[in-house]
C-alpha cells in the first residue's frame, strides 16, 4: 500500500512537471507578446492560468515551496488581469525572472525530488512591491497605470497573511474546490469588468478552504482543459497525451507486422485461389497505411522546441545590448521526435552565434544605413523528403580575411592556401574547431568550440550545413536533414556469409571491377590495398577482413570485386564487399549495451525474410581501420592540406570529336549530357536544332570549329551532346565519344595559337586539348552571351 | 513465514540454476540468429523476437563453463534487465519451482571465479542444489 501510495506521488509529481514546463512555456510566449505591444486580450488570462494550475497542483501534492513561490506571481497576475495594475516592462521582466525561478524549481524537482534551497525572497519581495505599487517601475507609466490603488494595497497584506499560513503546512492539499468555482466566474470576467472586485479577495478566501482530498485535482484539472481560451481550445479538446514509450512498442509492432505480411504475400504469389490473393492484397495495403499512419504519430512540430527562442532572442538581445526582431516560419513542419532532440541544440547555438557575432549593435546598424533592430529569421520547409532549416541575419556578415587570417594564426591553414581559397571555402572554415573570429569573447559565444560541434551533431543525424554569406548584408545557415532516423534508406550488402545494411547518406558511388581490372585493380601500398579512382587513389578496407569474419588473405581472388566508395568525416574511401544485393528502406533499432562499444555498428535491423542484419556505422569502421584519422585533431591539420590540392585539381570531361582525338572541357561548364539520334535533328533557318525539353537546343559540331577544319566524319548515332547553359539559354555541343571523366592538375602547358583551343594540358600521361567553349559559341552564335545577359 | 519465491529453472552443463520467475518475460526454441563480430565472446549473436531485437548470450561461456557439444541447440530464457530484455541460451529448460526463503545460504566461499560473482544464492532443494542468477550481472558483459 505504502508503495501504491509512492508511485501515485511520483505520478502526480511527474505530471505537474510535464504540465508546468507546458505552461511556463505559455506564460513565457504571452508575456513576450505583451511586451512587444502584441498581446491580445486573452494573454493576461492565459498567464494567469498557467501559474494558477502550477499553484494548485503544487498544493494538493505538497510541494509548498513551489507554490509558495507560485502564489505570489499569481497575485500580482491576478491584479493584472483584473485590470487593476496596468503591465509595464519592467514588471515583464520580473515576471520572466520569476519564471525562471519556477522552472529551476521544477527542474529541481524532476532530478532531485526536491524542490530545491535557492533563496528567492529577492524576487518575492520585489513581486510584492509591483503589487502595492511601491517599486519606481510601476508607478512610472502615465497612462492611469494603478485604478483602484488603495483596495490592491489593501487585498495584498491580507493574502500575505494567509499564505504564510498556507505555506507552512507542507503537506495540506490548499486550494482546489472553491478554487474550481473561481474558473467558473473568471471565464465571464472579461466581459464583465465591473464584476472583478470582488474577485481577488474570492480567490484569497478560497485558499483556506478545508484541505480537500487529492482526487479533486484530477477533476480540477479538466476543467483548465475544457475550460481554455477560446483560441487555443481546438489543440487541447482533440489532443492525448501518449507515452512514447508506448509509441515506440506501437512502431515495433507494426514493423512485426510488416514482416508477416510479407511472408503471407510469398506464400499467397504462388496461390491462384481468388479468395486468397484478395485478402491479402487488402492485409497489404492496410499494412502499409498502418505503418505510415504509426511514422506519423511520432512526428512532432518543429514548432516544440521554436518555442523557446523568442525568450532566449529576448534576453540575449538584452545582455548584448542589442535590437533584435525574430521571425519564425514554417512552425508547422514536422519531424521525427529523435531528431527534434538531435537539432535543438544546435539550432540554439546557431541562434546565439548569429545574435552575437552576426547582427551588429544598433549604432553600427544605424552607420550602415541600416535599420537599428536587427533581423533574424528562422524558416523550416520540407523539401525532397528532407527538412531544411534556415537561419539568416541581416548582420555584418562574415569577413572572409578575417576568418582565414585567424585560421592562418592558429596554424590551421598555410597563408598561400588562404590566398588560394574561395570565399565560399573561407565561409566554411568557421566549421574548424578551435576558430573564432570574435574580437572578444562574450558570455554568449567566441570561445571558439560550438560551429565545429554543430556540424558535427548535425552530420552525426545524417544532416549537412551550408553557409552562404555576403559583406554587410548577412548571413545563412542552411541545415538540411533528414525526416526520420527511424527509418533509413540503406544499401544492404554480403560480405563474408552476413549481410550488413550501410546508411545510404554515406554512399558515394559503387565501382564494379570484372576480369582484368579485378585481378590488377587494387595495388598495395605497404600492404595497404588501394585503387586508382579517376586518377586518385582511395585507400580501400576489406569489409570480411576488418570484422574479423576472415583471416588476412584467406580469401580466394575472384572473378568480380565490388566497391563501395564512402564518405565518412569528409574523406574517401572504399569498402570492398562480397556481393551488392539491393537497396532498402531499413527500420532502425538500437543494440544491447552488450554491443554499445564496439565502434563498427550503428545498430540493426530486421530484413524482409525475419532475421537480422547489422548496419555499419562508417564513421567508426573507417576509424577503427585507421583509413582516416583517428583524432579530429588530425583530420584538422590535414584538412587543409585537401583543401590546397582540391583548389589547383579540376574535373575534366574528356572526349574526341573529328580527328581531335583527346578533347576536355572543365565538368564544371557542363549542364548535362544527352543522347539524340540523328534522325531528331531538325533545321531551322540554317541550323540544327532539336527538341530539348520543351526548348529549341541549337546544336553546335565541335569538330567544325577546331582548327583543322576537315571534311565532316560520319555522324554517330545517337549523336553525344554536351549541353551548355547560361542565364536559361542552352546549347548543345555535338561531340564524338565521351570517353572518361578525370580529375587531374591542370597546368596549361602552352597558348594556342589555334581556332577553338584554349591550350594544351598533359592528362593521364597525354597531351590533351582544352576546348575553349566560349570562343565556339560566340563564333557559332555571335548572339548567345548577349541574349543570355539580357533574359 | 515469508512468502515462497517462484524461480524459472535451467540446466547448463548438468547443474541446476534458476532466476527469479518475475524477471523471465519468456522462454523460447531455438531462434536463428545473426552473428555479431567483433562481439564478445559471451555474446552468441542477434535474434528477432516479433521485431524487437535481442542479444544472445551464452550462458555456458558467460558463466565459465565447458563449450556446448553434441547437435542440441540451445533454448532461450528471456529476461528483462534494466537495459531491456536479453536472451540468455541455456541446454535444457526445467520446470518453475516455488521454493521457500529458509533453504536459501549464499554462495559459499569456495565458490571461485565468474560464478562468484554472478550466482546470488543457493537453494538447499532435497534432490539437489538450485544456484539462483543475479539477472543484471550476469546480462551484463562488456
Amino acid at each position: 500500500m505504502a508503495l501504491n501510495n509512492e508511485t501515485l506521488q511520483q505520478q502526480l509529481v511527474n505530471d505537474l512537471i510535464v504540465e508546468s514546463a507546458e505552461g511556463l512555456e505559455r506564460f513565457d510566449k504571452e508575456l513576450l507578446l505583451l511586451e512587444k505591444g502584441e498581446g491580445h486580450k486573452d494573454s493576461l488570462n492565459i498567464s494567469f492560468r498557467a501559474i494558477h494550475t502550477i499553484k494548485g497542483t503544487a498544493g494538493c501534492i505538497g510541494l509548498g515551496k513551489i507554490e509558495s513561490v507560485a502564489h505570489v506571481g499569481e497575485s500580482l497576475l491576478s491584479l493584472l488581469r483584473d485590470g487593476k495594475l496596468k503591465i509595464t516592462a519592467p514588471m515583464i521582466s520580473v515576471l520572466l525572472e520569476y519564471s525562471d525561478a519556477l522552472k529551476e524549481m521544477l527542474r529541481c524537482l524532476e532530478e532531485t525530488g526536491q524542490q530545491g534551497d535557492h533563496d528567492y525572497s529577492g524576487l518575492l519581495q520585489k513581486l510584492q512591491q509591483l503589487q502595492t505599487g511601491e517599486l519606481p517601475a510601476a508607478a512610472k507609466p502615465a497612462a492611469a497605470p494603478v485604478e483602484p490603488a488603495a483596495p490592491t494595497a489593501a487585498a495584498v497584506p491580507a493574502n500575505w497573511g494567509l499564505f504564510e499560513d498556507e505555506a507552512k503546512p507542507a503537506a495540506a492539499p490548499a486550494p482546489p474546490v472553491s478554487e474550481d468555482k473561481s474558473w467558473g466566474m473568471f471565464a465571464d470576467e472579461p466581459e464583465t469588468p465591473a464584476a472583478t472586485a470582488p474577485i481577488v479577495p474570492a480567490t484569497v478566501v478560497a485558499a483556506p478552504v478545508a484541505p480537500a482530498p487529492v482526487p479533486v485535482v484530477a477533476e480540477a484539472a479538466p476543467v483548465v482543459e475544457n475550460n481554455p481560451a477560446k483560441p487555443a481550445a481546438h489543440v487541447t479538446e482533440t489532443a492525448i497525451r501518449v507515452d512514447v514509450g508506448q509509441l515506440d512498442r506501437l512502431m515495433n509492432l507494426v514493423g512485426e507486422l510488416v514482416l508477416a505480411r510479407n511472408q503471407i504475400l510469398q506464400f499467397t504469389g504462388k496461390s491462384t485461389e481468388p479468395a486468397l490473393l484478395h485478402a491479402s492484397q487488402r492485409l497489404n495495403l492496410i499494412t502499409t497505411e498502418l505503418q505510415e499512419s504509426v511514422m506519423k504519430t511520432r512526428m512532432q512540430p518543429i514548432e516544440n522546441i521554436w518555442a523557446k527562442f523568442p525568450r532566449i532572442v529576448r534576453d540575449v538581445a538584452r545582455e548584448l545590448g542589442k535590437k533584435i526582431q525574430l521571425v519564425m516560419e514554417g512552425n508547422e513542419t514536422e519531424l521525427d521526435r529523435t531528431i527534434i532532440e538531435a537539432i535543438k541544440d544546435p539550432l540554439t547555438h546557431i541562434l546565439r552565434n548569429s545574435m552575437d557575432h552576426g547582427i551588429e549593435k544598433p549604432d553600427v546598424r544605424a552607420k550602415a544605413g541600416k535599420p537599428e533592430e536587427g533581423l533574424l529569421v528562422l524558416r523550416a520547409f520540407h523539401e525532397g523528403g528532407q527538412v531544411n532549416i534556415e537561419i539568416m541575419d541581416d548582420g555584418g556578415g562574415i569577413n572572409v580575411a578575417r576568418v582565414k587570417q585567424k585560421a592562418v594564426e592558429k596554424g590551421l591553414l598555410t597563408p598561400e592556401a588562404a590566398a588560394r581559397m574561395s570565399d565560399r571555402e573561407g565561409y566554411n572554415l568557421i566549421f574548424l574547431p578551435g576558430l573564432s573570429t570574435a574580437e572578444k569573447i562574450t558570455n554568449v559565444s567566441g570561445r571558439g568550440v560550438g560551429m565545429d560541434v554543430v556540424k558535427t551533431n548535425i552530420e552525426k543525424i545524417g544532416g549537412s550545413v551550408d553557409i552562404l554569406s555576403e559583406a554587410g548584408q548577412g548571413t545563412t545557415l542552411k541545415i538540411k536533414i533528414p525526416l526520420t532516423l527511424a527509418i533509413i534508406p540503406a544499401l544492404i550488402v554480403t560480405s563474408g556469409g552476413e549481410r550488413f545494411a550501410i546508411p545510404q547518406v554515406s554512399l558515394l558511388e559503387l565501382v564494379r571491377l570484372e576480369g582484368e581490372a579485378a585481378r590488377t585493380g587494387i595495388e598495395s601500398l605497404y600492404g595497404s590495398p588501394v585503387y586508382r579512382l579517376r586518377g586518385q587513389l582511395l585507400p580501400l578496407i576489406h569489409l570480411n577482413r576488418e570484422l574479423g569474419l576472415v583471416a588476412a588473405g584467406e580469401e580466394k581472388t575472384t572473378e568480380v570485386v565490388q566497391i563501395i566508395v564512402l564518405q565518412a568525416d569528409g574523406q574517401r574511401f572504399g569498402l570492398i564487399v562480397d556481393k551488392i544485393n539491393d537497396t532498402e528502406e531499413i527500420v532502425v533499432k538500437p543494440l544491447g549495451k552488450q554491443l554499445k562499444s564496439i565502434p563498427c555498428f550503428a545498430g540493426a535491423t530486421i530484413m524482409g525474410d525475419g532475421k537480422v542484419a547489422l548496419i555499419l556505422d562508417i564513421l567508426g569502421l573507417a576509424q577503427v581501420s585507421k583509413v582516416i584519422a583517428e583524432s579530429r585533431d588530425r583530420a584538422l591539420a590535414e584538412k587543409p592540406a585537401e583543401l590546397v590540392r582540391q583548389d589547383n585539381r579540376q574535373t575534366l570531361l574528356l572526349f574526341n570529336a573529328g580527328k581531335n582525338s583527346r578533347l576536355a572541357i572543365p565538368l564544371a561548364m557542363v549542364a548535362r549530357l544527352e543522347e539524340f539520334p540523328l534522325n531528331a535533328v531538325e533545321r531551322a533557318g540554317d541550323q540544327d536544332v532539336v527538341q530539348y525539353r520543351g526548348q529549341i537546343l541549337p546544336l553546335i559540331q565541335i569538330s567544325k570549329f577546331l582548327s583543322q577544319a576537315e571534311p565532316p566524319t560520319a555522324q554517330l548515332d545517337p549523336m553525344q551532346v554536351v549541353v551548355y547553359s547560361e542565364q536559361g539559354r542552352s546549347v548543345g555541343l555535338v561531340v564524338g565519344q565521351i570517353n572518361d571523366i578525370v580529375e587531374a592538375v591542370l597546368t596549361v602547358k602552352r597558348d594556342a595559337p589555334r581556332r577553338g583551343i584554349a591550350g594544351s594540358a598533359v592528362i593521364q600521361d597525354k597531351v590533351t586539348d582544352l576546348v575553349d567553349v566560349a570562343g565556339i559559341i560566340r563564333a557559332a552564335e555571335p548572339n548567345f552571351y548577349s541574349t543570355a545577359a539580357e533574359t | 513465514m515469508a512468502n515462497p519465491k517462484q524461480f524459472c529453472t535451467f540446466f547448463l552443463n548438468g547443474l541446476y540454476f534458476g532466476v527469479e520467475v518475475t524477471h523471465v518475460q519468456e522462454v523460447l526454441r531455438h531462434q536463428p540468429m545473426t552473428r555479431v563480430p567483433l562481439a564478445p565472446a559471451t555474446v552468441q549473436g542477434l535474434i528477432n523476437l516479433r521485431g524487437q531485437i535481442l542479444t544472445a548470450i551464452d550462458l555456458r561461456r558467460r558463466l565459465e563453463l565447458p563449450a556446448r557439444t553434441g547437435e542440441r541447440l540451445p533454448m532461450n530464457v528471456v529476461v528483462r534487465t534494466a537495459d531491456g530484455a536479453v536472451s540468455l541460451l541455456v541446454d535444457e529448460i526445467g520446470d518453475v519451482v516455488e521454493i521457500q526463503e529458509d533453504i536459501f545460504e549464499r554462495p559459499p566461499e569456495t565458490l571461485r571465479g565468474v560464478a562468484r560473482d554472478l550466482v546470488r544464492g543457493v537453494y538447499k532443494l532435497k534432490e539437489r542444489l538450485l544456484l539462483v542468477l543475479d539477472t543484471e550481472k550476469t546480462a551484463n558483459c562488456n
